[in-house]
């Protein structure tokens, strides 16, 4: 993290200088955004994942998320899946790291095993969800090249628009398209175009509240894939900050005995 | 953390524990499963087509804030066809705490060692219900005291395993079982203290970086059996062993790179065997959202055509098809080929969720041109096509 400290220095620092190029705004909103949100240590929720198809019939998934912030390297989390009742106690480990691949594992109760899984397939869908994995792990800075575009108001906002192209291995997409909001530096809405170029999904964030005073979290989200008409929710309850969780809970043991 | 499951708050059935605000829940599954055998049994006593019943329900009280649990899962199946496949058995029924540097687990459980999918040499806890699968991936319940030492450099796991569970079989009436008939009811212990014999096991497992491993050691009641003749019955012959075991496992990309080896000892004999091959993963194939998984393993036992087990040089092909469609539509196609002979074993497992609380999963095994010297050679005429369809709660 002290590369990125250094950087976002500097970035600081020329915020008002006239020869400030859109990659050096854009990497500096970004930064700004990431610092703003520093300090939660960890976090956990319940998520009601609302999967819908073309003809709008819906099924549901219900998985508690638990997460903790790494200081110098990628966060840590734990899903633990309650629904379908079928693969219920499934749960899925993953430490992200910013310079190297993710490591993921997957706790099969019904065998009692854990496997080490694959972490490049980035681009493959969570659950049957329009949601990628690269969607739901950890979005660290360095895992993307920024640039400003503009900044303009959206559903009433004053927002900044920003270009990321993901520098990771292995992505689904060219390039992503996001307005984040000047005051809560949280991204409102997310557009993704996949390999060939065109708009495949976008990603809306809904119902902001603010956590400890300084943490803004939607209350809603929701996936939308272009292509194929289809769309995920994801209602976020009953977030709670500062539980007091170590490495200790997101390691292969604490994995193995999840309920 | 408060789960969002359909909690039942046992409070009085709880008010007896500390924790007033503890919940109990209940989860399990209910099962029936068809199996179609289109071949003529090799004996007039063996059944034909069949249907089974099974049920399992898991128990779980959790209190102090997660670190203590107690777990009951129990199991059973009313079969159709074969008396000692109508069977129970208690798969847990623990007490686990946790601290910051180690885990006490006490009680019956289930524990699992390894990384291969063909076989699964290293894994050697629990006793295999082998009347449930010829497969053998479905155990029984082993007592034991565990305690896991969680350090930097890994975990430590120590086991004392006090009780020996007996393989299960399938009974005369069975498919799937040896040509001569087990006699169940009688095993033979090289130990005086035959079942009572105390059995040790320790494994440390770490990961560093993408290498996931564990070296384990067992000296106790050797799970497979070896047979004696007594004339009309085969008599199980359980030994004592001590058994090292490795298991490796390197995920790199799409590949995941496995190994399995054990070096096992008895009073008579000293053997080694390994299973070693890799899984690779092409994802979203043709722009869809399947995953398709190449799974090449290799099964080695230095005994040869002397082998117990009927891989001693054979290869595992097989192809995971996972669609990551709404009702995790998955399968997995696979053939293990005698390198040395002509026998194949050819299967598929197939599973789709249907609505949001039931799976149907489709289940078939060939066994093809089994020589009369293979372990096999019983099941050449048990191939079979099974349906389950199984409600989840």
């Amino acid at each position: 993290m002290t590369k990125w400290i250094s950087l976002t220095l500097g970035a600081l620092l020329s915020v008002n200088a006239l020869a400030e190029t859109p990659a050096e705004k854009g990497l500096a909103i970004a930064t700004q955004a990431d610092q703003a949100d520093n300090g939660w240590n960890d976090s956990t929720a319940e998520l009601l994942m609302i999967l819908r198809n073309r003809q709008g019939d819906t099924t549901e998934r219900a998985i508690r998320s638990r997460q903790l912030e790494v200081e110098g390297d990628g966060d840590k989390s734990i899903s633990i899946f309650d629904s379908p009742n079928d693969v219920k106690g499934t749960a899925f480990l993953s430490h992200t790291h910013v310079e190297k691949a993710d490591d993921q594992w997957l706790y099969l109760p019904a065998l009692k095993r854990v496997k080490r899984i694959a972490s490049n397939n980035k681009s493959g869908p969570f659950m049957g969800s329009e949601f990628a994995y690269e969607d739901i792990t950890s979005q660290e800075l360095a895992k993307y090249t920024y640039t400003w575009l503009k900044d303009e108001l959206y559903e009433g906002r004053d927002s900044h628009v920003i270009e990321r192209i993901p520098t990771y291995k292995h992505s689904g997409y060219t390039k992503q398209i996001a307005w984040i909001d000047k005051t809560m530096l949280q991204p409102l809405k997310i557009d993704f175009y996949d390999r060939k170029g065109s708009l495949l999904k976008t990603f809306t964030t809904h119902d902001h509240q603010q956590y400890l005073q300084k943490h803004w979290r939607p209350s809603r989200t929701e996936m939308v894939n272009h292509i194929t008409g289809k769309g995920t929710t994801l209602n976020w309850n009953n977030y709670v900050f500062n539980s007091g969780f170590r490495d200790r809970d997101f390691d292969k043991n604490t994995l193995k005995r999840s309920r | 953390m408060a789960p969002i499951k359909n909690n039942i708050v046992a409070s009085l059935l709880l008010s007896g524990l500390a924790q007033p605000v503890a919940a109990l829940e209940m989860t399990g599954d209910v099962a029936i499963e068809m199996r179609y055998f289109p071949g003529q049994a090799l004996s007039s006593q063996q059944h034909g087509h069949n249907s089974s019943l099974s049920a399992e329900i898991e128990m779980v009280h959790e209190w102090d804030n997660g670190d203590q649990l107690i777990a009951f899962v129990p199991f059973a199946r009313i079969d159709q066809g074969d008396r000692e496949r109508t069977h129970g058995d208690i798969r847990e029924l623990n007490w686990l705490k946790v601290a910051d540097e180690w885990e006490l687990r006490l009680g019956i459980r289930k524990v699992f060692w390894g990384v291969s999918e063909s076989q699964h040499l290293v894994d050697i806890i629990n006793q295999t219900d082998l009347v449930e699968n010829s497969d053998g991936e479905d155990k029984l319940g082993q007592p034991m005291v565990n305690l896991a030492l969680i350090r930097d450099w890994g975990t430590i796991d120590l086991f004392l395993l006090p009780y020996f569970r007996e393989r299960t079989f399938p009974g005369v009436e069975g498919r799937l079982r040896l040509a001569t008939t087990i006699d169940q009811e009688h095993a033979l212990y090289e130990s005086k203290y035959e079942q009572k014999h105390l059995d040790i096991a320790l494994r440390w497992s770490h990961y560093i970086g993408d290498w996931d491993l564990g070296v384990s050691y067992f000296d106790g009641t050797n799970r497979d059996p070896d047979f004696i003749f007594n004339g009309q019955q085969l008599q199980a012959y359980y030994r004592q062993i001590q058994q090292l075991g490795l298991d490796l496992q390197a995920t790199k990309e799409s590949w995941l790179w496995k190994l399995e080896a054990i070096q096992r000892r008895n009073h008579d004999d000293f053997y080694h065997a390994a299973t070693a091959g890799f899984e690779y993963s092409f994802y979203g194939i043709f722009d869809s959202n399947t995953d398709l998984g190449v799974v090449v393993e290799y099964l080695y036992d230095n005994r040869d055509k002397y082998a117990t087990t009927p891989f001693e040089d054979d290869l595992m092909l097989g192809l995971r098809l996972a669609l990551n469609d709404e009702q995790s539509s998955e399968a997995l196609i696979g053939a293990v080929i005698d390198i040395d002979g002509d026998a194949n074993v050819y299967s598929i497992e197939a599973s789709r969720r249907l609505g949001d609380s039931w799976k149907a999963t489709l289940e078939g095994r060939l066994f093809q041109n089994i020589e009369s010297n293979d372990a096999l050679y019983s099941y050449r005429q048990d191939d079979y096509l099974q349906l389950q369809l199984g409600y989840y709660f």
